[in-house]
């Protein structure tokens, strides 16, 4: 018998999962599944959409109205079953690659028209499926198994793209701090618009193995030491962020939300 | 003092032995053994739960005993 919460809101018949011993994406699922239970929502009036990757198999470990998608396109499919059903909650869970490379556009124009799903990002620095090739949140400088003498690209920070194409509410949490990743996560939820969740996560198997980042104890225990509160970060310098993983809540603005404002022009044409 | 009505429940079918509930168990309670957890100093646990939210595996957790 699992926990209660396991019980409530994972398909047990498919654990264990086949995330690596150790995988942030674990907590971070599990992160989700108490946000969704914090706030109370009905199950039934839940969707869950996801894209390719390990972060993705989650649409089939979480018992909700489920849909995985094809590769970087949850978003464009968790936009057509919101725009059908503005009154269900739509959840997206995608990777770094996912949502940032392959899924790059589709977060961008989710973020422009702010459109009313939480988009939740488990962010481990890498493509872990397929075998640990460099993804575009690979810190400059790192190893992955198509970047062998180190990557030369920036990595892209997904909150911040996310921010400036309009999303209303973005945070970064981490697969550390479950308490807090749960809060940000259920805030999101709770926003109305576009939010995104960046959730750091680790991958102790493939980026952890390529730069020597040791054991995914080691690697939590990294995450604990190097995340610094968005209040805190403010009153540092570029210099002392260097490296570190700012995390809280990020921004949020007000702006209206793409389906009620649509709904607002039909009502409008239809008198 | 420590909270009584709940108890430490550990599924060790599920637990892939990353050892990571141990590593950030406050009280020391949890310890790996072979490859699977086991709480190896039960007595001293403090039902915080912080193993049931750090566990990748969902194999730790506190239930409620009536």
């Amino acid at each position: 018998m699992p926990s209660k919460l396991v019980d409530k809101y994972l398909r047990e018949a498919h654990l264990p999962h086949i995330w690596c011993p150790g995988c942030g994406h674990g907590v971070l699922m599990r992160d989700v599944a108490q946000a969704v239970d914090n706030i109370g929502l009905d199950r039934n009036k839940v969707v869950l959409v996801s894209g390719i990757g390990c972060s993705s198999r989650a649409a089939g470990y979480m018992d909700f109205n489920t849909m995985h998608t094809t590769h970087g396109r949850a978003l464009a499919f968790a936009t057509g079953i919101k725009m059908a059903r503005p009154d269900l909650e739509v959840i997206c869970i995608m990777g770094d690659g996912d949502a940032s490379a392959i899924g790059g556009n589709h977060l961008i124009h989710a973020a422009r028209r702010n459109i009313g799903i939480t988009a939740i990002v488990f962010n481990n620095d890498i493509y872990g499926m397929t075998g640990g090739q460099y993804s575009p949140t690979t810190p400059y400088g790192e190893k992955g198994t198509t970047a062998p003498y180190g990557n030369i690209d920036r990595p892209f920070d997904i909150a911040k793209i996310a921010q400036a194409c309009g999303a209303t509410y973005t945070a970064r949490g981490t697969a550390y701090d479950a308490v807090l990743t749960t809060k940000l996560i259920e805030d999101g939820i709770r926003h109305k618009g576009f939010s995104v969740i960046e959730c750091a996560s680790i991958c102790p198997t493939y980026y952890g193995r390529k730069n020597k980042k040791g054991s995914a104890v080691d690697m939590y225990t990294w995450q604990k030491e190097n995340s610094i509160r968005v209040e805190k970060a403010q009153a540092m310098s570029p210099e002392e962020l260097k490296g570190k993983l700012v995390v809280g809540k990020l921004s949020e603005d007000d702006f209206p939300e793409l389906t009620e404002q649509y709904q607002a022009i039909i009502d409008r044409v239809r008198k | 003092m420590a909270v009584t009505n709940k108890k430490l429940v550990i599924n060790t079918k599920w637990c892939k032995g990353c050892g990571v509930c141990a590593a950030f168990c406050p009280k020391g309670v949890l310890k790996l053994s072979g490859e699977k957890i086991e709480a190896a100093n039960p007595d001293a646990c403090i039902k915080c739960g912080m193993c049931e939210k750090r566990c990748p595996d969902y194999a730790i957790y506190l239930e409620e005993v009536e």
